[in-house]
């Protein structure tokens, strides 16, 4: 336990900032769902250290990353076969040419 | 002291691999830089003596998500590796809204009081959380349970050939 508390938020901070750029920035839609991973990962991050530095005991802070990892899982599923689908009707899925729900 | 070494080693490969996810151009070698980050993430999941979760997360992330990037990547497979850019046209805005959100986050964590405790974590943590899920929080569970098959049913149907 010599590795201070700070040190895991900053690291994960970081990581999400950088899930947060590849979100924004990037037009492949498969890229945009590996930005959302990286952002989720983060928040494991966070979570596990809150758990461990500051309520080491009640486990229930793991138990709330396996909720998380349930529903990532879910949202990658959903999200990839959307892209699949999308791919097969306009073969692209860069996110700037995609605007049928654009008014 | 050489927990601190290896949170830095850890954290300082894991940090490369995801601005190598973000910013590498073919979509595949972004796949591999994500698996790069998910091992690194278990690994600290261990220094943190979670060791469920870090195999969880090499099972869940590096087995099925990362698998199952991988393949809409071949699906999809004439964008690989020849897109004309890898970012929109306002990435540098993304860019800037990055770099402030880090700040305003990294300044907010620091500012922020915690209180430490300094406790061991218990030896039958896996017992613990194993019964927490049957137990205490048996309602999250089945209900994480029917939206994985809501997913499955939902993922099927909208990438079935019609």
């Amino acid at each position: 336990m010599t590795v201070p508390l700070s040190w895991y938020l900053i690291f994960a901070t970081a990581l999400f900032s950088i899930g947060f750029f590849g979100v924004l920035a990037r037009r492949n839609a498969i890229a945009v769902l590996m930005g959302v991973e990286l952002m989720l990962n983060a928040v494991n991050v966070n979570l596990v250290a809150f758990w461990r530095y500051l309520t080491p005991t009640d486990l229930s802070g793991q138990i709330f990353v396996v909720f998380v990892f349930a529903v990532a899982a879910a949202e990658a599923a959903v999200g990839l076969a959307l892209m699949i689908s999308i791919y097969r009707t306009r073969k692209s899925i860069n996110v700037d040419e995609l605007n049928e729900l654009k008014l | 002291m050489v927990g601190q070494v290896l949170f830095i080693l850890v954290a300082a490969i894991t940090l490369l691999m995801a601005l190598g996810a973000v910013v590498a151009k073919n979509l595949f070698h972004a796949a591999l830089f994500l698996v790069g980050v998910f091992f690194g993430i278990a690994v600290l999941f261990i220094l943190l003596d979670a060791e469920f979760l870090g195999v969880a997360q090499i099972v869940i992330y590096i087995g099925a998500i990362a698998t199952l990037i991988v393949f809409a990547i071949m699906l999809s497979k004439n964008v690989m590796g020849k897109e004309a850019g890898a970012y929109n046209r306002n990435w540098y805005a993304a860019m800037a809204g990055a770099v402030f959100l880090f700040l305003l986050l990294a300044w907010l964590l620091l500012k922020a009081p915690f209180q430490m405790v300094s406790a061991d974590v218990p030896a039958d943590a896996i017992t613990q959380i194993g019964q927490g899920l049957v137990g205490t929080y048996v309602v999250p569970f089945e209900v994480a349970s029917v939206l994985l098959l809501v997913a499955l049913v939902g993922a099927i149907m909208l990438a079935r050939e019609r």
